[in-house]
């Protein structure tokens, strides 16, 4: 039997979910993966041709109401859980990479 | 005073003859007694609630009007915002998080002059069957605890079982608060998708996650329902009152259903325990014995609730946890070399294994080439499975089933297979995608003495009568009456 993913492939997928794994995860959840995705196949035994998808269970339509300026989160109750800030901006390390112009 | 519904204590309090203050003290006093040992609390705030009851007892020697939860001692599922104290959902990333506002829930519990004593453990967000996932803590089952309380709303569960509050919040996006509830022996109420406000309940299914209570008995589901139902503008899917009205649930909870009609689904029953069964079926006698009318359904797709489930599920939580980047809050790691490693390190040391695998289920039926197969297929099945309730409901008024199909299992023994825990969802899966009501209550115990859930079923709003049919077996049953036996033999 071929396997339903392949180690690649769940090397693939944590890249796309920005998740770093563990070679002891990568190969755990191979095998694990492999048999949840095999299961959920069940569900091509049904015919489903000619059902249309279900996203929500009830009605779902939008919500109209007039523009209101209300109270917002200040800034200091947003900046109250960042991991790094300054004072007024929540603080990353640097993203652009300057070493080649030097 | 620690065997007193919310209801009885509530009028008590409000009758000057217990002090809310002193309901909190013997709450307080339990919780230093057995928390160690049950572990169903991630905070508590002991100050904050004397204050609060006291302030109650004030409100009413002065003859002041107080709300529906007068002076009761409430817990919370550690998945609703609070301004106070940490809201974690017990994992690692949002273990030092401060909310900056409460919950719709939160507030309305507030506002019902409630008093609330803690935050409750629970599977880390919300993403598991025995809260054995939680990145913080360990909860055990009341009734033995070697085994597990269930989940994802374990703490909640044990903590109303073994009396360590007066009734407290879950919410449920498989089963997370019917399936604890029945492990547990208390009531555990879904109600409809929509019927409560999510707002400052941190996402995990958006399309399935509701909130509802965990309590003693029917009455007092029906009185936290009156606190925490209807529409509230911060959340766009809470139903609008014009299109399905909230009933008062304690109005004519006491009236039996008349001419009740009642589906059962044999098929689905192929995999459960013997004695759950037996449970289910005297309970259905009993209906029968009322003169309700038993009808077989077949309900043909429920068979594929748990694949379609674990899809959707999944899809919707890779997309909602994709907002713990460690830049706006949570857990940030040590030294990133980079700023992808901020994000992608961050999550490594933080999320528990269920969250990364899910994350991972979900990414990958989203991802290009399989979303079609995955996500779509199991978009149509939910559709399948909903058509599957709104036949069975032409047909009656309500579905009896199990709630799980074993009582509380032992700690540690579904954790090395995944698949074999999703399994063990196979009766509350289907009733979140088609967004229905459904209540668990206390209908026996096993031969090991461990307690076995009914799991009532009803149209999306038909609370009121769901809450009325599980009122008739509780009115003429005990089984709700009985607690654990391990808070008496010290």
């Amino acid at each position: 039997m071929v396997d339903k993913i392949s180690r690649v492939e769940v090397e693939k997928v944590a890249k796309l979910a920005r998740l770093q794994l563990s070679d002891e995860e990568i190969e755990e959840f191979t095998g694990q993966l492999g048999s949840i995705l095999e299961y959920v196949e069940k569900m091509n035994e049904l015919d489903t041709e000619n059902v249309e998808p279900l996203a929500h269970c009830l009605p779902v339509h939008n919500v109209f109401r007039d523009d209101e300026v209300k109270d917002s989160l200040g800034t200091e109750a947003a900046l109250k859980n960042a991991p790094d800030s300054d004072g007024e901006f929540f603080k990353v390390p640097k993203i652009l990479d300057d070493s080649s112009h030097s | 005073m620690e065997h007193l519904s919310a209801a009885e204590l509530r009028d008590r309090i409000k009758a000057r003859e217990i002090s809310s203050f002193e309901a909190a003290k013997t709450v307080f006093a339990r919780i230093e007694k057995y928390e160690p040992k049950i572990g169903a609390y991630i905070s508590i705030f002991e100050e904050t609630a004397l204050a609060k009851a006291k302030e109650v007892d004030k409100k009413i020697a002065s003859g002041k009007s107080v709300g529906k939860l007068a002076g009761v001692p409430v817990a919370i599922k550690d998945n609703m915002c609070t301004i106070f104290g940490t809201t974690t959902c017990a994992s690692k990333i949002l273990e030092n998080f401060h909310a900056p506002y409460n919950a719709t829930v939160v507030q309305k519990l507030l506002d019902a002059d409630a008093v609330i004593i803690g935050k409750t453990n629970l599977d880390e967000f919300a993403m598991g069957s025995s809260t054995e996932n939680s990145g913080l803590k360990k909860t055990v089952n009341p009734w033995d605890t070697g085994r597990v309380p269930g989940g994802s709303s374990g703490g909640s569960a044990a903590a109303v079982a073994a009396r360590l509050c007066f009734g407290a919040l879950g919410s449920d996006t498989g089963g997370s608060i019917r399936q604890p509830a029945g492990f547990c022996s208390v009531v555990g109420l879904k109600p409809t998708y929509g019927r409560v406000s999510r707002y400052g309940l941190v996402a995990f299914g958006s399309s399935l996650d509701q909130i509802g209570p965990l309590t003693k008995t029917v009455a007092d589901a029906a009185l936290f329902m009156n606190v925490i139902s209807g529409k509230d503008l911060a959340d766009s899917t809470s139903v609008d009152e014009s299109i399905a009205p909230v009933a008062d649930y304690l109005e004519n909870l006491n009236q039996p259903v008349e001419n009740l009609k009642i589906g059962i689904v044999p098929h689905l029953n192929a995999g459960a325990d013997e004695q759950v069964l037996g449970a289910i079926n005297d309970s259905i006698n009993f209906y029968k014995s009322t003169g309700a009318e038993i009808i077989e359904l077949e309900m043909p797709h429920l068979d594929y609730a748990i694949a379609a489930y674990y899809v959707i599920a999944t899809a919707e939580a890779s997309s909602n946890l994709a907002r713990y980047d460690g830049v706006h809050y949570g857990y940030r790691t040590a030294r990133p070399k980079d700023y992808i490693e901020v994000y992608s390190k961050s999550r490594q040391e933080a999320f528990g294994a269920e969250v990364k695998r899910r994350i991972m289920l979900g990414t990958y039926t989203l991802s290009a080439g399989y979303y079609d197969a995955y996500y779509l297929k199991a978009l149509k099945v939910r559709n399948l499975i909903r058509g599957n309730f709104t036949k069975a409901f032409e047909k009656c008024d309500c579905v009896i089933m199990p709630v799980s199909p074993t009582t509380a299992f032992k700690i540690g023994e579904k954790m090395a297979d995944p698949l074999q825990m999703y399994l063990a969802d196979i009766y509350t899966i289907a009733v979140n995608l088609a967004g229905i009501p459904g209540i668990s209550i206390p209908c026996g115990f096993d031969s090991d003495n461990m307690p076995i859930g009914l799991q009532i079923l009803c149209p999306a709003f038909e609370e009121a009568k769901l809450l009325r049919i599980a009122r008739m077996f509780e009115s003429e049953t005990n089984w709700h009456k009985v607690y654990p036996n391990i808070i008496n033999h010290e």
